[in-house]
């Protein structure tokens, strides 16, 4: 790409609230230039530099997936000054995009093998833009089973939860929803952290699965020993960082951790990867 | 490659011949010293500076850059959508440069130039600018540059290497860049080949004699990053560091920037400044979580860059030319040879 | 001044030998002529290492605070007014502080001396008053008090106000005719001198925060000019930005700055900080008769209200 500091215009195309709290909104974008998405083609995992002119911007994981097409979206936490910018747009408002950037989840070497998914709050939405990847009828039949625990603190902080309830339903994946604790009577599905849930439900390892870690540090903290425990070996575990970014070209070297820059190296890392960078992140 | 001889007038002439094609830099002296600027029209560069407090890569990356703008108008077709920010890329030439300065420009093309993406407004500044150097004959106290792969008279990074003899200045002209600089200077004036590579091979040596100060790396190169990092070293390196920025800033191979948008009425630029990663802020998150939030993880960082995982990623020797600035002006004195030894000589105890 | 050397190792290495402290903060030879490095021993070997000469300038006052160990710290006058400063402010407690003072007949200027070579220097050796300087070109024997700071010109209090043990003998205390002569010359300017003096002064700044980073009153955990929530100050090279970060720093000081020179010190374009701070070291005693750190029961002027603080600029 020619400059690529320049981000592709966009409009905001709908805004829709994802957690009770409203602390979490899901904006979908259109490029105002149709040339402009097909030079977006990304894949999941990666994410994209949301552009506010006069704000800033902010790193954000693509919750959409390369198989639906004609918009992108993601999911935004309010937390600073961009973010807070961003919530309080409006649909029709023009900002920009600038991306795909980063590497993706690696769906070669993800061929023809089990995969599990563990996701922990708004970490999520790189997740959906895998499962709805993975579920797309062309891809499904490229991977075998796919177990996801996904959790949150209550019910009303889950993300997407109509597409978790119409994934639930399918045959084709086994979901394993759960909260830290909810008072809701109602409540079908596990009650519990995701390490504890993880390790009751997920698989154990074999040579053919793969694990995908992605979630606040505390919750990636105990959940490695659980894999450990079920034997995934450090190079079946992947894992998706975060860190401080600005450029996300990986030439303004902040989001360093050792050698690996997280926005261009990463943000996707085997923990056998990680595991030979200083523990700084 | 050809050698010319210049007269100490004539190259005047010829600085002002230059003027008229390309828009020249050089050394030139302030009140804060020796700095590598833009020179007037009646400015000529000191070829006899013996160091600058700033080093040369303001030229290319300067401090505060506009990278894009846009306008809020709604009643402008394209309102908030961000266009590059239109800047000089005619020809320019830096006059007087050290080479490793040079060196360290192109450290920095290595990180604005990296494969998967092109940074424009370095990599077309550059591609603007012709590089003349000038050989140190007397390199200061503090320079160590032959121990990391460049030295006084190093003519890799250079379109023309100048060496003063004293009463003129043979110009080794190396590129193609550098002939067409050389013509229009009128720098033409073919040297008694022999004679000219003698003198400047005698000048060469006893310059790189001069050097006093070395570093060692070779034991760094082998150590894993995981084992330098935990070294309990660290502690006291940092101690009396004040997490100024000074050595960031005038060190010729930084390259940090942060982006920042600035708007004022209608109008809104996205520029970029250098920033430094010995700012508490520089790896700070929106959530509050700072990997780098203790002022010995800082110092670390800054030293592992340099010293290890750029070697480790480019394997092309340190990121470092040995230019001795942040020695000279660190208010505390930490001392990057001082450092980069004790790691080279560091063993893990079993 | 080296015979305060022998006497702050010693201090040093009986204080880490009883355990009284758990590190003695001073100086220890820099890797350079004219480097002194702010340096914490926690040894006995390592206090042999403590050395003191008209090079230590930078205030280890800047290392005190957000800590809670037992610390020794070697003090010029004006360091341990800042100490006074720090523990009235907090962010120390006497208790946790063994202070080492230092009675300071004044620094050097490092740049009044460097500016008389064309190359680096390569020794500087102290001998009583007098100092023998080389570069490689040439050799020059200067009269210390020939190229004392503009700091250390004007130093009301050169030995420590406040001690645990003492280095050294008391000092001389100057007579000085007018300590804010600086401070009235540009006071006398117009508005629109004063405009281009400021410009000019703070035209070459970079931006690196030395200046900050050195003074021991500057421990905001977050300071005004990073703050992001809302943005104060721009971060580019913008003539308004970078004076206003200046003088808003220097408003910060104002009744706590005790004229160290830190500052100064610490910048690498050698930019002349001390004209605006000391306007207001100037009013902070002319106006309310205040110099700091010189009572550890009083707190700074513009940290109190007094019904008899000065009210003649209300009009």
């Amino acid at each position: 790409m020619e400059n690529p500091y320049l981000p592709y215009p966009v409009r905001i195309e709908d805004i829709e609230i994802a957690t009770e709290d409203k602390s979490l909104k899901t904006f979908t974008f259109v490029f105002l230039n149709k040339e402009d998405e097909k030079k977006f083609s990304y894949k999941a995992g990666q994410f994209a530099e949301l552009s506010i002119p006069g704000q800033g911007e902010i790193p954000i994981g693509i919750a959409s997936s390369p198989t639906e097409k004609g918009f992108v979206k993601f999911t935004v936490f309010k937390t600073g000054v961009v973010t807070t910018f961003l919530h309080n747009m409006k649909v029709g408002d023009i900002m920009g995009i600038r991306g795909p950037l980063g590497n993706w989840y690696p769906w070669e070497s993800l061929e023809n093998k089990n995969i599990l998914i563990v996701g922990g709050g708004f970490a999520f939405t790189t997740l959906r833009s895998s499962i709805i990847y993975m579920l797309d009828p062309e891809n499904r039949s490229g991977f075998k089973d796919i177990h996801v625990v996904y959790g949150a603190r209550s019910p009303g902080m889950l993300l997407y939860r109509d597409e978790l309830v119409q994934w639930e339903k399918r045959d084709d994946i086994n979901m394993h929803i759960t909260v830290d604790s909810t008072d809701d009577p109602d409540w079908k599905y596990h009650t519990g952290f995701v390490p504890q849930i993880s390790e009751e439900v997920a698989p154990k390892a074999t040579e053919d699965t793969y694990a995908i870690v992605c979630g606040p540090p505390i919750m990636i903290k105990f959940t490695q020993p659980v894999l450990e425990k079920l034997g995934y070996k450090e190079n079946q575990i992947i894992m998706s960082l975060e860190n401080r970014m600005k450029c996300g070209i990986g030439m303004c070297g902040r989001c360093n951790i050792g050698k690996e820059l997280v926005c261009k190296d990463g943000p996707v890392f085997t923990l056998d990867r990680l595991n030979r960078t200083p523990k700084e992140y | 490659m050809n050698l010319v001889k210049i007269d100490k007038n004539g190259f005047k002439q010829g600085i002002d011949r230059a003027r008229k094609e390309y828009r020249l830099f050089g050394p030139a002296k302030g009140k804060e010293g020796h700095t590598i600027r833009h020179l007037d029209t009646d400015e000529y560069p000191d070829m006899t500076y013996n160091d600058s407090v700033l080093s040369a890569k303001s030229v290319l990356f300067p401090q505060t850059e506009k990278m894009l703008y846009t306008t809020f108008d709604e009643s402008e077709p394209d309102h908030h959508i961000m266009k590059r920010a239109q800047a000089d890329y005619s020809p320019q030439a830096v006059v007087g440069i050290k080479p490793f300065d040079a060196k360290a420009l192109e450290i920095l093309h290595l990180n604005f130039d990296n494969g998967d993406y092109r940074d424009p407004y370095f990599c077309d500044a550059l591609e603007a600018t012709t590089l003349v150097g000038i050989a140190v004959n007397s390199p200061g106290s503090c320079d160590f540059s032959t121990s990391t792969g460049t030295g006084p008279f190093d003519e890799s990074a250079l379109d023309i290497l100048l060496v003063d003899t004293g009463d003129q200045y043979y110009a080794k002209i190396i590129t193609d860049k550098g002939q067409s600089f050389a013509e229009t200077c009128g720098f033409e004036e073919a040297a008694d080949e022999k004679a000219a590579t003698d003198e400047i091979n005698a000048l060469k040596e006893k310059a790189e004699n001069a050097v006093t100060s070395e570093i060692q790396y070779e034991n760094i190169a082998e150590k894993s990053i995981v084992e330098l990092y935990n070294a309990p070293l660290w502690d006291d390196i940092a101690f009396s560091c004040i997490n100024c920025g000074t050595c960031t800033f005038v060190c010729p191979t930084c390259w940090c920037f942060d982006i920042q948008d600035e708007s004022k009425g209608n109008s809104c630029t996205r520029m970029r400044n250098w920033d430094t990663c010995m700012s508490p802020l520089f790896t700070l998150h929106a959530s509050g979580h700072n990997p780098r939030g203790e002022k010995t993880s800082r110092v670390r960082q800054r030293f592992m860059h340099k010293l290890k995982y750029f070697l480790d990623k480019y394997d092309q020797g340190i990121m470092c030319v040995g230019c001795g600035r942040c020695v000279k002006q660190c208010p505390v004195n930490i001392d990057i040879r001082e450092v980069c030894n004790k790691l080279n000589a560091y063993e893990e105890k079993a | 001044m080296d015979k305060y050397t022998e006497k702050i190792r010693s201090i040093a290495g009986n204080l880490l030998k009883d355990g009284k402290v758990d590190k003695v903060i001073g100086y220890k030879q820099g890797s350079l002529p004219m480097a002194a490095n702010p340096f914490a021993a926690r040894t006995q070997e390592q206090a042999e290492e403590l050395v003191f000469n008209s090079t230590c300038v930078m205030n280890l006052a800047n290392y005190l605070t957000d800590t809670t160990e037992k610390i020794a710290v070697v003090a010029k006058g004006c360091d341990s007014r800042n100490i006074v400063n720090h523990i009235v402010e907090n962010k120390i407690k006497r208790d946790q502080v063994y202070i080492i003072g230092v009675p300071c007949s004044g620094m050097v200027d490092k740049r009044k001396i460097t500016s008389e070579f064309e190359t680096d220097l390569t020794e500087f050796a102290e001998n009583g008053d007098e100092i023998t300087v080389k570069s490689l070109e040439k050799e020059k024997v200067i009269q210390k008090k020939d190229y004392l700071r503009d700091c250390c010109l004007t130093c009301i209090k050169p030995n420590p106000v406040i001690w645990d043990e003492l280095a050294g003998e008391f000092v001389e205390e100057k007579k000085m005719e007018n300590r804010f002569a600086s401070v009235e010359k540009i006071e006398n300017m117009n508005p629109d001198e004063r405009y281009s003096y400021f410009t000019e002064l703070t035209r070459t700044c970079i931006r690196c925060y030395g200046c900050r980073n050195a003074c021991p009153l500057c421990y905001c955990p977050t300071c005004f000019v990073d703050e992001s929530g809302p943005q104060w100050v721009g971060k580019g090279q913008n003539e308004t930005d970078i004076q206003t970060f200046h003088f808003l720093r220097a408003f910060h000081c104002a009744g706590r700055c005790t004229d160290c020179g830190a500052c100064e010190e610490a910048c690498p374009m050698g930019i002349k900080v001390r004209e605006f701070t000391k306007k207001l070291v100037k009013d902070s005693s002319e106006l309310f008769d205040w110099e700091t750190g010189l009572d550890l029961s009083k707190r700074p002027p513009l940290d109190t209200y007094s019904p008899e603080d000065p009210d003649d600029f209300i009009k």
